[in-house]
């Protein structure tokens, strides 16, 4: 397991260090030197102060070097500073990551709550009524670009029956956020409902599967009550595929975090991003997909220790 | 084609004795009602997109100020947007681009993945690795933020678009046929093979590739129903094809604008679509995979 644990975290390095390499190159080939300056500060910047710019940004540099420059910061967590915000993007991040924590995991243990009961249930009850019932609403549901459920939810909820505001609450801090939950009851629905159809599908085909297996045949056949089947045998199997799936999951569900976000102008990492790259601010876009990058890979691993916790017949060596 | 390069696996003995394998696997699907309704409904979105605008006829470039958000009439079944653009026709014509590069990102970015999986599973060792840890690269950055990126750069066409989304959804299919080689190349045929002194080529398409066809064919269609929603959002960030060609996601921009003047037709017919055209290729998918899946039939 420690072997495994440390193959696995100098592969990450590597992965992390290849997230950065494509971002990196992807924006240098966006824009360099001049054009970015005069990108950011305008047409009518002058000379000296585009030069003063390049200088200050270091664009004056070859992109191996400015690369090296950047890891070099990278590594003592440093993210670079924004070019249009007058703020460094660790500060930025660190507000609102938060928010987003707040959002994405309160989202993911309420669609994990539902998911897995639903997903064992249609499993039992395989092409009864419940299991194409289930199946056809995780279906639409998947199918549904988040924008479009977000938007629905806000065309119910706040302009026809009038019950929930259309906009997250404004606040700096995930406290100011939690002030008013109302506000937040939109965007995690939407969020949960995205997540919850990806994960009862999986659940589901998981515990067909663990139910055709013969450890399950032979608890019936030794009078186990379904109940203890369920539990004992069923649940705890199946979980072991599910805590892969979220590991998986996670990049699908922090883009329709952005969507989420985007909708219902959530002032979280996501909305950052997608205003960086309407703004040209490419040091907030390199930051966040570096961020969002390691996240995944971590997510990941942790997927995998989960499921030899879960597993016991998973074994890494 | 013959029995011995489509039978699907290690369970086709089974099968043999019953009937042939694409009879089975025809049988199982047209039984599925779910999938044939997915294949009506792929039928009717594909012809509603490519015959629609042959027989409804509108003008979708020169906008009509004197008719602009008009409710639903005899003249405009769906009513008309903004800028006074029939939306069933709109509908229709944007549709084309959704479902012209969702069929090709499926085609592209399955052959190479299939390609990339084989090879990368079949040689196994350092090159699986390294180039496993490509596809760990890909997938650790969330797809969107790439388009984002690269929307900002160039302004997207449909093969832009294509090779773009395909660039970003090829590791799917990689990981699968990988993972289905590993367990290939080890089998008794392919030992056969290589002892017969056939080459690596020969054995990846002749042997390796054709046993994972059914992965490959069930993920090709869920990559349609992906590129779709992938497209429809870009253009509803505002990344998508730029005008004045019509995207279902850009048409839903532009109606959520109206979301508080109660436009219902500028809002649900765009959804709606999109969200039928998915399900469609997730139906097909799904029942594909059913009758695929020789194992989950011995119930």
């Amino acid at each position: 397991m420690i072997r495994f644990l440390v193959n696995r975290l100098i592969q990450m390095v590597f992965v992390v260090l290849g997230v950065t390499l494509i971002a990196f190159v992807l924006q240098n080939l966006i824009a360099t030197g001049p054009s970015l300056a005069r990108a950011i500060i305008g047409p009518r910047a002058t000379n000296a102060q585009i030069t003063t710019f390049i200088d200050t940004y270091g664009l004056n540099h070859p992109v191996i070097v400015q690369y090296l420059h950047y890891l070099g910061q990278l590594v003592q967590g440093n993210l670079g500073y924004s070019y249009k915000l007058n703020e460094p993007v660790r500060t930025i991040i660190a507000t609102e990551l938060p928010k987003d924590a707040l959002l994405v995991g309160l989202s993911l243990v309420l669609a994990l709550a539902f998911a897995v009961p639903l997903g064992i249930w249609q499993a039992v009850r395989r092409n009864r009524l419940v299991d194409h019932a289930g199946t056809a609403v995780s279906f639409v549901l998947y199918s549904m670009p988040a924008y479009w459920l977000s938007l629905l939810l806000i065309a119910a909820f706040a302009v026809t029956w009038r019950l929930l505001p259309a906009e997250a609450p404004q606040g700096e801090t995930v406290t100011s956020m939690l002030a008013h939950p109302a506000g937040i009851v939109l965007p995690i629905a939407s969020l949960t409902l995205i997540t919850l159809a990806l994960f009862s599908r999986y659940m589901r085909s998981a515990a067909i599967e663990t139910l055709a297996q013969d450890y399950i045949r032979t608890a019936r056949a030794k009078g186990s009550s379904t109940f203890r089947m369920l539990r004992r045998h069923l649940l705890r199997n199946s979980l072991a595929s599910v805590t892969t799936i979220v590991g998986l999951s996670l990049p699908g569900i922090l883009t329709a975090g952005v969507v989420v976000e985007y909708v219902f102008n959530v002032q979280g990492v996501g909305l950052s991003f997608f205003t960086a790259a309407s703004t040209s601010d490419y040091p907030i876009e390199l930051g966040i997909t570096v961020l969002v990058g390691l996240v995944t890979v971590i997510g990941n691993l942790l997927a995998d220790v989960m499921y030899a916790v879960l597993d016991p017949r998973v074994r890494y060596d | 084609m013959t029995d011995t390069t489509t039978r699907p696996g290690p369970e086709a003995g089974e099968l043999a004795e019953t009937s042939r394998p694409w009879v089975l696997i025809g049988r199982s699907f047209g039984d599925n009602k779910i999938a044939l309704l997915g294949v009506v409904l792929v039928l009717l979105v594909i012809g509603f997109c490519f015959i629609g605008p042959l027989v409804y006829h509108t003008n979708q470039l020169q906008p009509n100020l004197l008719q602009l958000n008009q409710r639903p009439s005899g003249k405009h079944p769906l009513g008309t947007d903004y800028v006074g653009f029939d939306i069933l026709g709109r509908l229709m014509v944007a549709g084309q681009s959704s479902i012209e590069i969702g069929l090709a990102v499926a085609v592209l970015a399955t052959s190479f993945g299939v390609l990339w999986g084989a090879v990368s599973g079949y040689f196994g060792g350092a090159l699986d690795s390294v180039m496993m840890r490509v596809v760990d690269i890909v997938l650790a950055i969330p797809a969107l933020f790439i388009f984002i990126y690269l929307a900002t750069v160039f302004r997207p066409t449909v093969v832009l678009l294509i090779i773009v989304v395909s660039a970003l959804s090829w590791v799917g299919p990689a990981r699968l046929v990988r993972g289905e080689t590993l367990s290939l190349r080890v089998r008794e045929y392919v030992q056969a093979v290589r002892v017969m002194g056939g080459s690596s080529r020969r054995m990846i398409f002749r042997h390796v590739i054709p046993n994972t066809i059914s992965t490959i064919v069930v993920n090709a269609t869920f990559q349609v129903a992906d590129a779709v929603l992938i497209l429809a959002t870009l253009s509803f960030l505002g990344f998508g094809l730029p005008p004045p060609a019509a995207t279902w996601g850009g048409m839903l921009t532009n109606g959520a604008n109206y979301l508080y003047d109660g436009y219902w037709w500028e809002i649900y017919p765009a959804g709606f679509i999109i969200v039928i055209t998915v399900v469609a290729f997730n139906f097909v998918g799904d029942g594909l995979r059913d009758a695929l899946e020789v194992r989950l039939q011995r119930r």
